[in-house]
Formats: structure tokens, C-alpha cells, sequence
């Protein structure tokens, strides 16, 4: 075990904690950008630390095939190769491999897939998948696990959860690295409750550092979506951190930080950006828009970052999806606007007023009160009161 | 608007003082390359990182906002400065610009100068120009000019002096140059016959204008006919005002118009280097020879430039200038930036462009303390034998 995961706040089951990863001290809930190559698209390490940017999650399937995982272990690991200064967390190339590629096939020993290079048919192992990653050195590397879009249903699902369990314990065998990196397991079973309380308890028993749970952000429904977190949040250990993979929208992550987790990531923030959309605690502001031509208004007048310091909606919109420039900028915003909501979450929760920061954002998000259904429900199980209108 | 010179080396080559708005500027100087006001690549907070206040200087073309920020808009927000986030900064207004608004000389008319730009072909009436103008607030802006190539006919070249002038007449007169608070420059044209050159410049001269602007090069003439043409430009001009060039984005080119007794350049240089992946390293007082001088001297090396996107930089951990204070260089390695191109990403160009940047103002500053220690001409031969040492090199390698 290479982490401390320390809580210094709570509120019912959300939590706001310490966790210190071997190259910076991290303060959750928080969420990841997605640095797939090994660089979050046009920004550099400097702007993305004065966002507040504490973990980076880099794609092992790209970087693996670019520049290698054997060149980066040459060059002294990602961290250095990159310059980045603080923590940074893989992923396991399976999900990628699956999304990405056709012809991908698993299978007992692992992911069966066709090179992009050159067509020959390869196979991603646990152990390969992980032997990767420890070339790579990131804080935080995760378990090969065998991920089925919670669309299916039907015997895959039961296959693929009992498959995880099988291939953690290979992820763990091949682990040379225990002391610099840690390894979280996944948590599958699609939408059964029975098949996700079997994985839970399976990793568990592993004694893990921290876990995912996986096998969500995928096409199901948001009823469905939370009442998995629920349950995995409440059967995983409190003394360490859970991850939600793929996660999210705003919105998602302060349910998700209701019920109890504590790690996102997603490319949502920064792939939107490039489409000239702007996160604003509205929802969303489409800068491309035709009525954005003359709007001299900052992007969002809440925003101290140097985008909505300096620049009107009308110069950015000029921008995007023309010049490299509004890509940037928007990706700037966006992704300071989630380190933002990453604070207040942390901060809301120890300073004893996190219900409250919680009504005051779904009351931005849904000024007429038409709270989705699903996030009602879920504030009912997470204890909190959504209901009064907040002076 | 003040402007001295205070320094001179083998005859046309000077050294001046420019102070406008809050900032002093060394000439020869070089007009950083913007589109919509911003640099290509490298965002506005990383900007400061420049040398300053070298990097304060920053040229635009009005066309860029053509379709994109209307003069209404634009006036609202305050104008330019306010626009982009960028007090500081120094504006300089000029409609021609190498890469995004190329002068379309077959369309240009008694109505207007037309342009190629990315919303098509516009043209540009004087009236409509100040518009923008005045709109925008620039610190300095030049006057519309009908810029021609050198392979038009007698007749076209003469027709685009005319025009030039009268225009350069529209331009200062209309009520709309008081409001727009910027300092201008006098456009000179005249293609490549050196009487219109000299009859233009006569022209230019005798107006109320604070500075000049020679236009037209860059724009299909030889680097050995362009001598005399600059020349017979540079000696009817008071010295005593600022003399800004268009086209001329080569160091052998900027070379040649210091020569000549220009002081401020804008350059195209730095973008397609960065596009094409090449980082500069070319030794000039400023900026440190790279490395083992017993590198390999393959393809993908002259003492200029290295592409980066070239497989021998796969591995090197080293900065692409050793020594070299830009951001690039203090932060990242040759081979992560040969990742980040064979990988696509932004990130390489906006690395890039920082450093090509820091290199070239670079340069430029060697190019200053040359001048003011009185040995230009020696800087000058130094240099462009320095350049062609590595041409001979290679063909002895491969003998």
C-alpha cells in the first residue's frame, strides 16, 4: 500500500478526506482529468496546476501504443517524461481496447484485439496490463478487469463479474511495484445487486488499497446508475477510497459525493470544450450559438478563472471550432469550473454545510424546481434535504 | 508616440528607441504573429513567460474579425486591449498579414483592397477600414495600401501608388483616425521598379504620418533585387521616424531590411516552423550553441533548426536548447515534444511556438547589441556563413 486516505469531514455518507499518493497530498472528493497521451489537449502543466489539478489519468492503451510503456520506463516513468509534478493515475487499456477496437474478444487469458499497427491479433493479459503500467509509475494503476456495458443483460454479466474476481488476484501476483503504486480493484456486476454484492466483497477480501466501481457511464438509465453507486458505496470499506469510473457531469458527481465516493474521472470537461461548450453552474453554455456573437458577458460571472476574467462570450465564440485558441480556453474553463466543484464539495462537507451547498446547486442547475426524479431519490437515501427552497 | 535613434552601424543599420503606450521598445524589433489578436498556440497566460517587453509588440490584421466580432461589439467591450484581455500589450494594426489575409491584387479596385482571408475574398474600402479602426483602438495602425507583387505590369504597379496614396489620404483624413487614438504609419508601395519606390516614398513623406510602412515585398521579388529597392525606400525617409516592413520573415531577410534602415518586422517564420515541428537552435550571441558540437549531421539538422518530429529525438531527454530560458526548455525535453507531435497533440505546438518565439526575439536582441557595438556588417556575413557552413559539412560527410 502506497496511499493515506484520511477523513476529515463528513456528512451522513459523504465524506470529504486526505488522500496522500506517493507524488502529492490530494484533497477529495476530486476529479481527474483525462490526459489520454500524456497531456490533457492544449494545456500545459503549469495552467493545469494553477486550475488545481490533482491527479491526471492517463490512458495505458495509448500510451502503450505511443511513445511505448518501455520507452517511458526508459525515461525515467510518466511522471518525468511529462514533467508533471503530481499524481497520476492509469487505467488498465481493457475498457479502450474494447470501445476502441473492433475484433476485440475476451476471453479467460484476456483481451484478445487486433494491433491498430499492423493487424496482427495480440492479447492484453492482467498481468501484461499490469507489467505495463509499472513501466508507466503512476500513483494509482488499475486492475484488468472484465467490463460489460451495463446495456447487456443476461448471463455475460454473472460471467464477467466472477471473470474480475479471477483476474484480480492476477493483477495482485503480477504487482511488482506495491510500495510506489496502487492498485485498486474494480467492482462489476452490471445492475444486479446480488452480482455487485458478490464482487464487492470478493475485492474486499483482497485487501486493496482503494476501489472502483466500474461498468457505469455507459447508456443506462440514471435511476439505475445511483442505485448501484448506493449500494457499492455503502458495502466498500469507509478507511478507503472509492472510485466512480467514467463520471461526469456535474450533477453526477455531487450525487455521487452524497452517496459516499470520492474519485471521478471523465472527458467530458475538456471533449466538450472542443465543441464549444462551456460547464457554467446553469448547466451548459453553448458558446457556437448564434446569440453569443454580440453577448459581451464573461462565460459565467461567478468564474474567477483567467477565462472569465479577461473574456467576453462574444470573443470565444468568434473562436470555437475555428482556432486551436477556443479550444484552449474553453478546456481551461471547463476544467477549472470542475476543480471548483471539487473544492466546495471538500470544502462544503468539513465546514459542516454541505446539504446547503447541495441545494444551492441543484437550485442554479434547476431554477424552476424540476429536480430530476432520480437525483431525488437519491438525495432521499444520501439523508439530504432537497426539498425547501434555500434563502 | 516617440521614436529616436540612437545608434548607427555601417550606414543604414540602426538602433532606435520606441516608446508607446506604457512601453519602451529596442528597434529592430520584431511584431509577434496573432490571429484574432491572440498568438496561434500560446495562451494568453503563458504569454508573460516571454521575454519582455519584446513580446509586448503584437501585429494583427482587422480582417481576422471580418464575420467573427462586429465594430459594434467590438466598441462596446472597449476595444481591442479590452477584447483580448491584453492592457499591456501593443497593437499594431496592419491589414496584410502572411498567413490569413493575402493581399489579392487581381481583385483590388478604385473601391477597395481586396484580400484572401478564411471567410473568402473580402475587400476592404478605406472608409470601411477606419470603421474597424476606430472600433478596435489599436496603439498604431498603418493605412490601407494596394499591395502588388513584383511581376505586374507597369501599368498595375504605377496604378497601386496612385492608389496607395490617395487611400493613405482617405485614410488620415477621415474623422474617424482622431478617435481611434492610435498612432499611423504611411503605407509605401511600388512593387519592384525603384522609380515608383522613390516616387511613392517622396509622397509618403511629405504626410502627416508618424512612422512608414513598406509594403509590397515578400511578395514574389528576388533577395538580390530587394536591396535597391529598400534602399531607394529607406533614403528619402526622415531618419527620424520609424520605418515598418511586411514579408520579410527570414533571419537573412530581417538581415537584409536592418541593412537597409528598417526597424520593425513582422514574420511568418515562427508559425511555419512550428507547424512543420522544427524548433530553432540557430547560435546567435543570444541563445547558446545546442549540445556536442559532434553531433550527427543527418538530414534532420542544420545549425537552424531540428524537426522534432524526427525518431532520433524519440529518447533525448534533453532541452531543445540547452541553456535556452523559455518555458519549453525549463520544462520539457525533445522527447516528449516528439511525442506529443507523433501523437498529435496541441500541446506540441504550443510548446513550440513559445520557444521559436523566445529564440527568434532572441535574435532580434543580438541584432541590437550588434548595431550598438558598431558591428552589424561583421554580425550580418557571421551569420549568414554560419548557415550555409553546414550545407558544405554535409556534402563532405557524404562524400
Amino acid at each position: 500500500m502506497a496511499l493515506r486516505f484520511e477523513i476529515l469531514g463528513r456528512f451522513n455518507r459523504a465524506r470529504a478526506a486526505q488522500l496522500t499518493l506517493p507524488h502529492f497530498v490530494c484533497q477529495t472528493p476530486l476529479f481527474m482529468p483525462v490526459g489520454t497521451q500524456g497531456t490533457i489537449k492544449g494545456l500545459s502543466n503549469n495552467q493545469l496546476e494553477d486550475i488545481g489539478c490533482q491527479i491526471i489519468l492517463g490512458n495505458t492503451y495509448h500510451l502503450a501504443l505511443r511513445p511505448t510503456s518501455e520507452l517511458i520506463d526508459e525515461m525515467g516513468g510518466l511522471h518525468k517524461f511529462m514533467n508533471w509534478p503530481r499524481a497520476l493515475l492509469t487505467d488498465s487499456g481493457g475498457f479502450q481496447m474494447v470501445s476502441l477496437l473492433h475484433l476485440a474478444d475476451i476471453t479467460e487469458k484476456g483481451v484478445t484485439f487486433q494491433s491498430p499497427v499492423d493487424g496482427k491479433p495480440m492479447l492484453l493479459t492482467p498481468e501484461e496490463s499490469i507489467q505495463i503500467q509499472n513501466r508507466i509509475g503512476a500513483d494509482i494503476i488499475m486492475a484488468l478487469d472484465d467490463v460489460v456495458r451495463t446495456t447487456i443483460t443476461g448471463p455475460r454479466i454473472e460471467e464477467a463479474m466472477y471473470r474480475t474476481l479471477r483476474w484480480i488476484d492476477r493483477c495482485i501476483a503480477a504487482h511488482k511495484r506495491p510500495h510506489e503504486q496502487n492498485l485498486f480493484g474494480i467492482v462489476q456486476g452490471g445492475l444486479d445487486p446480488v452480482l455487485r454484492d458478490i464482487c464487492v466483497r470478493g475485492l474486499v477480501d483482497r485487501n486493496l488499497p482503494g476501489y472502483a466501481i466500474g461498468g457505469l457511464a455507459g447508456g443506462e438509465d440514471k435511476d439505475s446508475f445511483w442505485r448501484v453507486v448506493a449500494q457499492c458505496t455503502a458495502a466498500l470499506p469507509e478507511d478507503k477510497p472509492r472510485y466512480v469510473m467514467g463520471v461526469g457531469y456535474p450533477l453526477d458527481i455531487v450525487v455521487c459525493s452524497a452517496l459516499g465516493a470520492d474519485m471521478y474521472d471523465c472527458v467530458y470537461p475538456t471533449r466538450t470544450a472542443r465543441f464549444g461548450t462551456a460547464l457554467v453552474p446553469e448547466g451548459v453554455l453553448k458558446l457556437k450559438h448564434k446569440a453569443m456573437a454580440d453577448d459581451t458577458r464573461p462565460i459565467d460571472s461567478t468564474c474567477e478563472c483567467m477565462v472569465c476574467k479577461n473574456y467576453t462570450r462574444a470573443y470565444i465564440h468568434c473562436l470555437v471550432t475555428k482556432d486551436a485558441m477556443g479550444s484552449q480556453l474553453l478546456s481551461y474553463h471547463n476544467l477549472f469550473y470542475m476543480m471548483k466543484l471539487s473544492r466546495n464539495l471538500h470544502s462544503s462537507i468539513i465546514e459542516g454545510r454541505f446539504p446547503e451547498f447541495v441545494c444551492k446547486f441543484l437550485q442554479k442547475m434547476f431554477p424552476e424546481g424540476d429536480v430530476p426524479e432520480w437525483v431525488c431519490n437519491a438525495m432521499e437515501v444520501a439523508g439530504i434535504d432537497i426539498s425547501s427552497p434555500n434563502s | 508616440m516617440k521614436f529616436a535613434v540612437k545608434a548607427w552601424s555601417n550606414g543604414r543599420a540602426r538602433a532606435g528607441l520606441l516608446q508607446l503606450g506604457s512601453c519602451e521598445l529596442e528597434t529592430p524589433a520584431l511584431l509577434l504573429t496573432t490571429r484574432k489578436g491572440l498568438p496561434v498556440f500560446i495562451s494568453p497566460d503563458l504569454l508573460p513567460s516571454l521575454p519582455s517587453p519584446d513580446s509586448r509588440l503584437l501585429q494583427f490584421s482587422p480582417l481576422h474579425f471580418l464575420d467573427a466580432i462586429s465594430p459594434k461589439t467590438m466598441s462596446e467591450v472597449g476595444g481591442l486591449h479590452q477584447m483580448l484581455g491584453l492592457k499591456d500589450h501593443i497593437f499594431v494594426a496592419v491589414p496584410r498579414d502572411s498567413i490569413l489575409s493575402l493581399p489579392d491584387y487581381g481583385s483590388t479596385n478604385k473601391m477597395g483592397a481586396s484580400f484572401e482571408t478564411p471567410c473568402g475574398r473580402r475587400m476592404i474600402k478605406p472608409a470601411e477600414y477606419m470603421q474597424m479602426v476606430s472600433s478596435m483602438k489599436p496603439n498604431m495602425w498603418v493605412t490601407l495600401a494596394d499591395e502588388v507583387p513584383a511581376w505586374v505590369s507597369e501599368k498595375r504597379n504605377k496604378t497601386s501608388v496612385d492608389r496607395t496614396v490617395r487611400w493613405l489620404n482617405d485614410c488620415i483624413t477621415s474623422n474617424l483616425a482622431t478617435t481611434s487614438g492610435g498612432v499611423v504609419f504611411g503605407s509605401i508601395v511600388g512593387g519592384s521598379r525603384v522609380e515608383e519606390r522613390q516616387r511613392c516614398a517622396q509622397e509618403v513623406a511629405r504626410q502627416n504620418v508618424s512612422g512608414y510602412y513598406i509594403g509590397g515585398f515578400g511578395l514574389g521579388e528576388s533577395m538580390e533585387e530587394r536591396t535597391s529597392l529598400l534602399n531607394a525606400v529607406t533614403d528619402i525617409l526622415p531618419e527620424e521616424k520609424p520605418r515598418q516592413i511586411s514579408g520579410l520573415g527570414l533571419p537573412e531577410e530581417v538581415l537584409q531590411g536592418v541593412a537597409a534602415g528598417v526597424d520593425l518586422f513582422d514574420s511568418a517564420y515562427i508559425y511555419h516552423l512550428t507547424l512543420g515541428g522544427f524548433a530553432l537552435v540557430f547560435h546567435s550571441e543570444e541563445t547558446r550553441r545546442p549540445g556536442s558540437g559532434d553531433q550527427l549531421r543527418d538530414t534532420s539538422i542544420d545549425d537552424t533548426k531540428i524537426n522534432l518530429k524526427a525518431t532520433v529525438y524519440r529518447k533525448d531527454s534533453s532541452p531543445i536548447v540547452e541553456g535556452c530560458n523559455c518555458y519549453t526548455c525549463q520544462n520539457h525535453t525533445k522527447a516528449y515534444i516528439n511525442h506529443l507531435f507523433n501523437v498529435h497533440e496541441m500541446l506540441a505546438q504550443i510548446l513550440l511556438e513559445i520557444h521559436n518565439t523566445h529564440h527568434y526575439l532572441g535574435f532580434f536582441r543580438s541584432i541590437r547589441k550588434a548595431i550598438k557595438e558598431g558591428r552589424f556588417e561583421q554580425f550580418r556575413e557571421k551569420f549568414i556563413r554560419s548557415r550555409r557552413d553546414h550545407i558544405f559539412d554535409a556534402a563532405a560527410v557524404s562524400a
